[in-house]
C-alpha cells in the first residue's frame, strides 16, 4: 500500500508538535489541581495526618497501653504533650494509634464501597434490563432506610453476637461499605448510561470490539475521574461514620482506640469541663481530616469531573 | 462484477408513543464489488438508518428491522447472531461517521484505537498491532506517525481525526466501507483530501464504498451509482452520469437545481419549497406530492412503484407511468 502514501498530500501540521505541551488529560488535570490552593492545603493536611498517625507511634515511648495509676488524668506536660487519660495512658500516642484505625477503616471502607458501587453501577448501566432492575432496586431499598439507624441495628447485633473486639474493625468496614455502595452505584450508573450512548462507543461497536473490551478499555477509563472524586469525598464520610458508631459504642471497642471511642470515653461532665485534653485532640483530628478530605475532593472534582468544567 | 451487498425491501421502523415512524420503508439497493454507491437525500430521509441497519445497529430500544433482507457476501445479516455480527463488523464491513471529534475515545491515544480492531480481528500481538497502526497512520497521510500514535484526540484537528477514523476502519482491509457523511464536519480543502484518499484506497484494495451524503458535489466526485431517498423510500436510482444528465424525478431535478454552480452567479439559489413530511402523518401517496411542481391527482392517493426508466436507471414517479392514462 506504500504507493498510496507517496501520492497523498501532506496532512495539516499536527498541533502536538511543541514537546512541552505534549500532555495527556491527566497531566493537564494535575497542573490545574496544583493551582488550586484550597485543595492543595486539604491534600497536604490529609497526607500529614496519615504520616503522623502511621509513623508517629514509632517514636513514642508509651505504646504499650499499660495502665499507670500514678499518672491518671494528668494535664499536658513535657512528658505527656497532650496529657494522660483516666488510666494513665498517653493521649497523644493514643490519638495517633486511633488515627491508624480510623483512617484505615475510612480508606478500606471507601475502597470496598467504591469497588462494589462502581462494579454494580457499571453492570446496571451497561447491560440495562433485568440486571439493572435487580441491582438498582436493592440499592433503592438500602437508600430508603436511613443509614444511621441501620448501622445502629447492625452494630447492636454485633454486640449481641459477641464478635471479638479485634475483629470489630473489619466488620465496621464491611458495614460502612454495605450502606455506602448504593449512592455510588447510582452515580456510576448515570454516568455509564450517558457514556454508552456516546458516539465513540458506537464507533467501538462498529469496529467489532467485544463487550469486555468496550466495557474495560473504553467505558472504564472515562469513569476514572468520577471514581476518584467519589472516592476522595467518600473517605471523609467513612471516617465520620466510623467515629459516630464508635462514639455510640457500636463500632470498634476499647481498648483498641479510635477517635470516636476516645471522645466517648470522655463523655461525662467532669471530663468535659475539666479535662478537655481528653476529647479535644481526637475531635480536632476528626474535624481536620474530614474538612481536608472534602476540600481535596472538591478540588479534584473541579479538575476532573467533565460536567463541572468552567 | 459480483454483488457484495444486496438490500431487499428493507423496512426499519421506530416505535414512538405517538405512532410508528417508518424511517426506512421498503428500500432495495445493491453494492457490487469495487463499486461506490451513494445514498443521497435530505436530513431525516432514512439514509443513515439504512446504513445502521446494515451494521445491525438500528435495532435499539425503540427501533426494529421489521422486514426485508440484507445479504452480504452470501450471508443474510439479519439472521446472524450477535457474535457472528461482531466478528463481521470492523473486519469485513467498516463504518466511519460524520463527527470525527466525538467518534474517538477522548481518554485513549489514537494509536491504541487503531490497534484494537487489529488485535480483535486479526489476532495480532501488541507489538505487531502497533507497528501496523503506525504504518496505517502514515498511509492516511499524516506526518510523524510515531508521535501521532501517542497523541490524544483533543490534540489533533478534525481532518486528522477523520484520517485516524479511516485508518482504523480500513485496518482489517474490509470488503465494504460505509461512510456516513464523512466530510460534512470538515472544511472544504480537507474534504477533497479525504475523498481523494477514500478513492485511492478503494482502487488499491477493490473495496466497495457505501457513501451517505447530502452533498451532490461529493456524489459527482465519488459515486458510480446513486440512490436518491426521500421519506424512507428510494425515489430514483441510476448510474451517476445518467442520473446527473437525465434526472427524472422532480425531487432529483430539484436537488440538482439547488446546487450552486461555480462561476455562475445567481440572484437567488433555487430551493425545493416546503419541508420533509412528518413521518407520523404519511398517507398512501407519493410522499413528495405537496412539494412537487408537477403534482397530479393520482400522486395524492396512490404510491408510485420503482420502474425501469433506462439502462440501470429506475424512478418512482407517476409522470413516467404509462398506467397513469388508465387511472
Amino acid at each position: 500500500m506504500s504507493a498510496i502514501s507517496g501520492g497523498l498530500p501532506a496532512a495539516d501540521t499536527p498541533i502536538a508538535r511543541k514537546e512541552s505541551v505534549r500532555t495527556s488529560l491527566w497531566a493537564l488535570a494535575l497542573r490545574r489541581l496544583l493551582q488550586n490552593k484550597l485543595a492543595m492545603a486539604g491534600g497536604i493536611v490529609v497526607a500529614l495526618m496519615f504520616a503522623i498517625c502511621f509513623i508517629g507511634p514509632l517514636f513514642s515511648p508509651y505504646t504499650d497501653n499499660k495502665i499507670h495509676m500514678a499518672l491518671m488524668n494528668k494535664p499536658p506536660n513535657w512528658k505527656h504533650w497532650l496529657g494522660t487519660d483516666a488510666l494513665g495512658r498517653d493521649v497523644l500516642t493514643r490519638v495517633m494509634q486511633a488515627g491508624r484505625i480510623s483512617l484505615t477503616v475510612g480508606l478500606a471502607s471507601m475502597v470496598l464501597s467504591v469497588f462494589l458501587g462502581s462494579l454494580l453501577g457499571a453492570i446496571a448501566g451497561y447491560y440495562r434490563g433485568i440486571a439493572d432492575q435487580i441491582i438498582m432496586r436493592i440499592g433503592d431499598l438500602l437508600l430508603t432506610v436511613p443509614s444511621l439507624p441501620l448501622l445502629f441495628i447492625l452494630g447492636a447485633l454485633l454486640s449481641e453476637w459477641k464478635v471479638p473486639p479485634e475483629d470489630r474493625m473489619y466488620i465496621v468496614m464491611l458495614l460502612l461499605s454495605f450502606v455506602n455502595w448504593p449512592g455510588i452505584a447510582r452515580m456510576v450508573r448515570g454516568e455509564v448510561l450517558s457514556l454508552r450512548e456516546r458516539e465513540f462507543m458506537q464507533a467501538a461497536t462498529v469496529l467489532g470490539l467485544s463487550a469486555r473490551r468496550k466495557l474495560f478499555r473504553h467505558l472504564l477509563p472515562n469513569l476514572v475521574p468520577l471514581l476518584i472524586v467519589i472516592a476522595s469525598l467518600n473517605i471523609g464520610g467513612a471516617v465520620l461514620s466510623e467515629s459516630v458508631l464508635s462514639f455510640f459504642g457500636l463500632g470498634v471497642m476499647p481498648p483498641t482506640p479510635t477517635w470516636g471511642n476516645m471522645i466517648d470515653a470522655a463523655n461525662n461532665l467532669i471530663d468535659f469541663q475539666q479535662r478537655p485534653w481528653l476529647w479535644i485532640p481526637p475531635g480536632f483530628c476528626i474535624f481536620a481530616t474530614v474538612i481536608a478530605v472534602n476540600l481535596f475532593g472538591d478540588g479534584l472534582r473541579d479538575v476532573l469531573d467533565p460536567k463541572q468544567k468552567r | 462484477m459480483r454483488d457484495l451487498l444486496t438490500i431487499e425491501n428493507l423496512r426499519t421502523h421506530f416505535f414512538a408513543p405517538e405512532g410508528t415512524i417508518k424511517a426506512v420503508d421498503g428500500v432495495s439497493l445493491r453494492v457490487r464489488e469495487g463499486e461506490t454507491v451513494c445514498i443521497v437525500g435530505e436530513s431525516g430521509c432514512g439514509k443513515s438508518i439504512t446504513a445502521l441497519s446494515v451494521m445491525g445497529l438500528a435495532a435499539g430500544s425503540s427501533g426494529k428491522v421489521v422486514g426485508g433482507r440484507i445479504e452480504f457476501d452470501g450471508r443474510n445479516l439479519l439472521e446472524l447472531d450477535k457474535n457472528e455480527l461482531r466478528t463481521l463488523r470492523g473486519h469485513e464491513i467498516a463504518m466511519i461517521f460524520q463527527e470525527p471529534m466525538s467518534s474517538l475515545n477522548p481518554v485513549l491515544p489514537v494509536g491504541e484505537q487503531i490497534m484494537e480492531p487489529l488485535i480483535e480481528h486479526l489476532k495480532l500481538g501488541k507489538k505487531a498491532a502497533r507497528a501496523r497502526a503506525i504504518e496505517l497512520i502514515a498511509q492516511v497521510g499524516i506526518a510523524r506517525p510515531e508521535q501521532i500514535a501517542n497523541a490524544y484526540p483533543h490534540e489533533l484537528s478534525g481532518g486528522m481525526l477523520q484520517r485516524i477514523m479511516i485508518a482504523a476502519a480500513i485496518s482489517c482491509s474490509p470488503k465494504l466501507l460505509i461512510a456516513d457523511e464523512p466530510t460534512t464536519a470538515l472544511d472544504v480543502t480537507i474534504q477533497a483530501q479525504i475523498l481523494d484518499m477514500l478513492r485511492r484506497f478503494k482502487a488499491e484494495s477493490n473495496m466497495s464504498i457505501l457513501l451517505i451524503t447530502h452533498d451532490l458535489g461529493v456524489v459527482a466526485e465519488m459515486a458510480d451509482y446513486v440512490v436518491v431517498m426521500y421519506a424512507g423510500k428510494v425515489v430514483e436510482e441510476g448510474e451517476v452520469t445518467e442520473l446527473f444528465s437525465h434526472p427524472k424525478h422532480p425531487y432529483t431535478k430539484g436537488l440538482l437545481r439547488s446546487k450552486p454552480i461555480l462561476n455562475h452567479r445567481q440572484d437567488e439559489l433555487y430551493a425545493i419549497p416546503g419541508q420533509v413530511p412528518n413521518p407520523l402523518e404519511l398517507t398512501v401517496s407519493c410522499y413528495f406530492h405537496d412539494r412537487c411542481g408537477q403534482c397530479m391527482d393520482v400522486c395524492r392517493s396512490r404510491e408510485p412503484r420503482l420502474r425501469e426508466a433506462g439502462e440501470r436507471h429506475r424512478v418512482a414517479c407517476w409522470l413516467y407511468e404509462e398506467a397513469v392514462a388508465y387511472v
